[in-house]
Formats: structure tokens, sequence, C-alpha cells
């Protein structure tokens, strides 16, 4: 964060005094802003059609002529019953009005705005007329969903299995980490190759074998496989804490040695409390890795509705109710309601530690 | 105060330091293997038991039904896979897709780490945060977020370019458009890739860019011979990175089509085919056999790079 390099300025920008130069260096900025915003929007854009899509009726989007924000047909009632409004092209001018008689040739009008005045007859096929909305954003997408997943068990067997996988992830990647950065040992520096090397180790390579020793141990169809390898730390986890670790100055662990403190002691006491951002960020990763897994929960629980996690019951609500994209889309909007929430609230954490991993190699 | 205490703490820390080195550097070795103890376990039972073990199973035609009749077969496993058509299709599906997803990846990810980067954008954090975002999600919401969009009558990808006269594709169900299709779907996952160039792209030194400029270097000379060659180690690395998710790609191609790897195989990555004749097929033997070819591959592939590396790459320290 220290020095930021100015790749834009360009040089050849004339100097016409004070007042002309920040002007047209505010210009600058502001259509480089300009420009990202539109990168920016069309990034994103997908989440807004997903927004869109979840609040709207199953038929909206294959109906011609409806607008793509969530929507219901205009109506007005009209001697007790309701009728459809739709934009009536009368001597030039285009009236919204009231459709009370639908017929082949000529259709009967009444203006919704004074339904006392004398219908108006129409001729031509009122079929060819376009329709009128009215904005009406919808929550029974979400309802549907909730009660077809039953989602808070769903909500709750993501979050137990992230919450045990993560304890166990962090308690013994800050251990290895302090092995590794605290303590010489013969074959240290072996070992530490080893941990980053397993990185690129594909885990299908490991995947049968320990499928089939899970699926012995009777782990087949409970959360264990999910949980149980985490508490013997990796590369990442480690990786990450081992260089936060390495910042903190030795002469707080001598002096708590010199106290007599044990090293699990100053592990406690010293180190982690030291700790709390690189603690924190390989918490969240580590909580949102176990919350958006697919491939362990799919091998694991996929014949287990009851202790399924998130991902794999859309997955497969998703594989029933194609043919219905607004139910699958709230139900990706309520999939990703918390990691996205927690994201906003922890993001420095999080881009912190990004960066600890990637590039302080 | 300080002193006070210090005169006191002074001889005791000589007596322990003196007690310490009648055991000096075996206590430590002891401390340090009891605290990397739970992960040295954790690679002997998840990950060397089951390296060499599906290195056995390989071997053999094990099966989970009957795992009692499982006869050691040679090489059987290894001739099959090279007659085998879907494999040779699941490597085809994954080269074919790095080819397109891997270098829009690095771009894109360094174009949005020089733009969030740009002293001169307003709200760069704001920026940064949201271009990370989409990572955060999981890839199974992301990726039917994404086939909505992408749906051919009701998605707003193809709605968008009907408004400007270009009938958009049938992009999942198109054996050629799926591949730019899960690109698309990739580019929400650069956030990891953005952050590395970013704090990359931080570490140059200013004073290298004033230099350049008072000897007359444009903006593009520049970024050509200064900060691509000081980010090559960055880019090196992401570079890795990127290659190993592209050969464990699974995710998103299982949602896309339910695991059927649809339209016409277009989708039946490598890994999509292991899991089948795994988990569907029951051919563990044959599947292990297939997680082999997957490491070897990867392995020569990350050695190539680094071999490349080794003559491309600039390290600041001198070592080339």
């Amino acid at each position: 964060m220290t020095a930021r390099a100015d790749t834009r300025r360009l040089p050849g920008f004339s100097d016409r005094g004070p007042v002309s130069r920040s002007f047209r260096r505010f210009l600058g900025r502001a259509s480089l802003t300009l420009f990202a915003v539109m990168i920016l929007s069309a990034f994103l854009l997908p989440l807004l059609a997903m927004v869109t899509a979840s609040l709207e009726d199953a038929g909206q989007r294959t109906t011609p002529g409806a607008p793509i924000y969530p929507a219901s047909p205009a109506t007005g009632t009209y001697q007790g019953e309701t009728f459809e409004i739709y934009a009536v092209p009368i001597d030039g001018t285009t009236r919204t009005l009231m459709l009370v008689k639908k017929g082949r040739l000529e259709s009967t009008f009444i203006d919704p705005a004074d339904t006392t005045q004398a219908p108006i007859v129409w001729q031509g096929a009122w079929r060819t007329l376009q329709q009128s909305w009215v904005f009406d954003p919808k929550l029974n997408n979400f309802t549907t969903v909730w009660s077809q997943l039953s989602f808070p068990r769903l909500l709750f067997n993501t979050a137990a299995v992230a919450v045990l996988s993560t304890l166990g992830a962090v308690s013994s990647s800050a251990l290895v980490a302090y092995g590794f950065a605290r303590f010489r040992f013969p074959i240290k520096n072996i070992l530490f190759v080893i941990l980053i090397a397993t990185i690129i180790l594909p885990f299908q390579v490991t995947l049968i074998p320990t499928y089939a020793v899970f699926t012995k141990l009777g782990w087949n169809g409970t959360w264990l496989p999910l949980v149980v390898p985490h508490f013997f730390a990796n590369a990442f986890n480690v990786f990450l804490l081992r260089q936060y670790f390495l910042s903190i100055p030795r002469d707080l662990d001598e002096a708590a040695t010199i106290d007599g403190a044990s090293p699990f002691r100053i592990l406690r006491s010293v180190i982690l409390p030291l700790s709390i951002p690189a603690i924190t960020a390989v918490s969240l990763f580590h909580f949102f890795f176990s919350w958006n897994d697919f491939f362990l929960p799919l091998l694991y629980l996929a014949g287990k509705p009851e202790l399924q996690t998130l991902p794999i019951a859309i997955q497969q609500y998703n594989a029933l109710y194609v043919s219905q994209p607004t139910l699958i889309q709230a139900a990706a909007l309520m999939t990703m309601a918390v990691p996205v929430v927690v994201f906003f609230l922890a993001q420095r954490a999080f881009m912190r530690g990004v960066v600890i991993t990637g590039v302080e190699k | 105060m300080a002193k006070n205490s210090l005169s006191v703490a002074v001889p005791i820390a000589t007596t322990r330091q003196n007690r310490r080195r009648m055991t000096p550097s075996r206590r430590e070795a002891a401390w340090g293997f009891v605290f990397v103890a739970p992960w040295v376990i954790g690679l002997l039972l998840f990950t060397m038991g089951p390296l060499i073990a599906s290195l056995v199973l390989s071997f053999t035609d094990f099966n989970l039904v009957r795992p009692e009749a499982t006869r050691f077969i040679g090489l059987d496993n290894y001739v099959q896979m090279a007659g085998d058509p879907l494999v040779l299709q699941g490597l085809v599906v994954t080269a074919r897709f790095a080819i397109i997803a891997i270098p829009v990846t690095m771009i894109a990810s360094l174009g949005v780490a020089l733009l969030v980067n740009s002293p001169l954008l307003f709200g760069r954090s704001a920026f940064r945060t949201l271009f990370y975002m989409p990572i955060q999600i999981p890839l199974v919401a992301s990726t039917l977020v994404w086939i909505g969009f992408l749906n051919p009558e009701t998605g707003w990808l193809n709605g968008l370019l009907g408004l400007v006269g270009i009938q958009g594709p049938d992009w999942t169900n198109n054996a050629t458009w799926v591949y730019p299709a899960l690109t698309l779907i990739g580019l929400w996952g650069i956030g990891n890739f953005m952050l590395i160039n970013l704090a990359g792209l931080q570490s140059v030194p200013t004073e290298l860019y004033e230099a350049a400029r008072i000897d007359g270097a444009g903006p593009w000379s520049m970024f050509r011979r200064i900060t691509i060659p000081l980010m090559s180690p960055i880019l090196l690395y992401n570079l890795v990175i990127s290659l190993i998710t592209t050969f464990q790609y699974f995710t998103q191609a299982y949602v896309l089509t339910n695991g059927r790897g649809d339209p016409n195989n277009a989708t039946l990555f490598i890994n999509l085919d292991l899991f089948r004749e795994a988990f569907a097929n029951n051919h563990m033997g044959y599947a292990s056999a297939i997680g082999w070819l997957l490491f070897v591959i990867v392995l020569a592939l990350t050695l190539v790079l680094f071999l490349i590396a080794r003559k491309r790459v600039y390290y600041a320290g001198g070592e080339a």
C-alpha cells in the first residue's frame, strides 16, 4: 500500500493555467470512473437479472410484451368485475382503457379514470393492443422455495458443517503454523516444501481410497468426511498464519519464555491475540469454503436430505424445477445471501488475507 | 521502573538460558514436531496414504460393491484408458476450455487490477470490493444465475444482443458456445487473481516509472517494460493456480447439465468423467488410474511452466 504508480497520467497534457489543468484532470478522472462503472455494471448485470426474475410470476418472462421488471397486468374494476387495461390508439392519441368486452373485429372499452362515461367501441383486433403493466414485485417465489426445500434445516446443516470444519481447520492450522514459524527442527524445510507442494496435488488422485475408507468406516451419509479431515490443517491456512506469525517480533515470545511460559501458553497468550486479523481471515475463508463446497457434500450427502447442505440441495432443486426459472433464481438468491452479506461486513479481513497468501510467498 | 525490573530479570534470564543450553536444540525440535504433528498425521492419513493407495488401486479392478473380488490386473486400466473415447473427450474438453478461459481470466484480472489501481479513479476501494464480491457467491448459485442470464429465450444477454440486432446463440446448449458461456461464468471468479495482481502492481517501485517518464517512455512501453516484467512472478503464480483449478473443474459443469455432460459430451470435463466412472459405474480402480493421469498432467504442466519461467520470469532478488 506504500508506493502507488501513477501510470495513467498521460504526458502531453498542455498546461494552460491551473484552472484549466485541474478541470482537465477532473474530467479525466470522471471519464475513467464512468468507464469503470460501465464495466462493473456489465459484470454484475446477471445479479440484477436474478433479483428481477426472483420477484416475478412464473409466466411473466414468456408473455409477449411484458416488461423486464417484475410486474402484473394493470387492471381496473367496472360494475364489480375486474378487467385488464390496454393502450388503445384513438384519433391519433393513445389512451389507456379497460377492456370490458372482447371481440374479434371490435371491442368495448371503459375509461378506468371515469367509469361513468359511456363505453368506447374500438374497431380492430384487441389482441394487437399493448397491455398495460404495473410494477408489482412478489415474494411468493421465496416463500415457495423456503417451504419446499425446508430451508431452515438446510441453513442449519450448512452452518453446522461450516462451523465444525472451521473450528478444526483454524485450530489445527494455528498449531502447525506456530511450529513452522517459531521452532528449529530437522527436516523442517523439507516438510514445508511438501506442505506447499500439496497445493498442486489434485484432490481426485486421493479421492477414491479416501472414499472407500470413509465408506468402510460407516462415515458415508454423515458429516464426518466433511469435518474430520479439516482437523489436520491445510497448506493455505498454515501458510497464511505462518506468514503472519513470522511478522510478530520474537522478543515477545522470549520475554514470555523467561517468565516461564510454555510454548502452548505463548501461542495462546502472545501469538494468537496479536494475530486476530489473520485468524479472522482464515476463519472466514474456511467458513465459506465449506459453506460453498459442492463436491464432497454431493459425494457423501446426496442421498441424505435431512443432512444435506445448501449447494447440493439447490442443485437438486434446479434439476427438478428447471422449467421454473423464477423459483430457481429465488433459490440462488437465498443461497448466496449469507456469504455475500458477511463478505460486505468483513471485506477488509477477506481481501487482506488473499494478498498475504498470494503475494508474500 | 523499567531499569529496575531489567536488573532483576537479567540474572534469571541467564540461568534459564543456561538450563536450556543443556538440552538446547533437542527440546526446541521436540516442540516443533509436537506443533506440526497434526499436519504430518493428516498428510500421512489423507494425502500420502491415499496417494499410494490410489496408485495401487489403479492396477486393480477394485470396486466398492465387491471389494473382496479385487484382482491385480497390471496395466490394463492404463491400456483401456488410452483407447477410451470418453477419457479422450474429457481431456479435449478440459483443454479446449483451458485455452479459452485461462487467457481471458488472466487478462481480465490484470485489466481490472490496473483499473482499480489507478489513482485517478474515484471510489477505488468500492470498485475493488464489488469486483471481488462475486467470488463469494456459492458456485452452484452463481452458475444458476448465469444459466438464467444466458437463457436463449428469457435471458437478458440475448435480449440485449437482440436490441442491437444480434441473434444470440443458445449459449449453454450449443457444443461450441458452451465454452464461452462457461468462461463468462468463470469471470465471476477473478476476485483473488485481481487482488493478487493489485498487490503486485502496488509493489512496483514508483521511481522506476518516474525514471522511465523522464526518459520519455509512454504508458504502453512503461507497462510492457516495467509492469509486466516486475509482475511476472505473480502472473506465473496465477497461471499455475488457474491451471490446477481448470483440471479440477467440476461444479459448474455438473450444475449446468445435472452431471450429464451435455450437449453431446461437450461439458464432459475429465473430472466429471472420473466422477461418473467411480461413483455411477463403480469402476474405482479405473477411476484411480484416471486420477493419476490427471495428477501427472498437472505436475508436468506445472513443471513446464516453471521451466519456461526460469527464462522469462524476473525475480527482483537477481536469480533468474
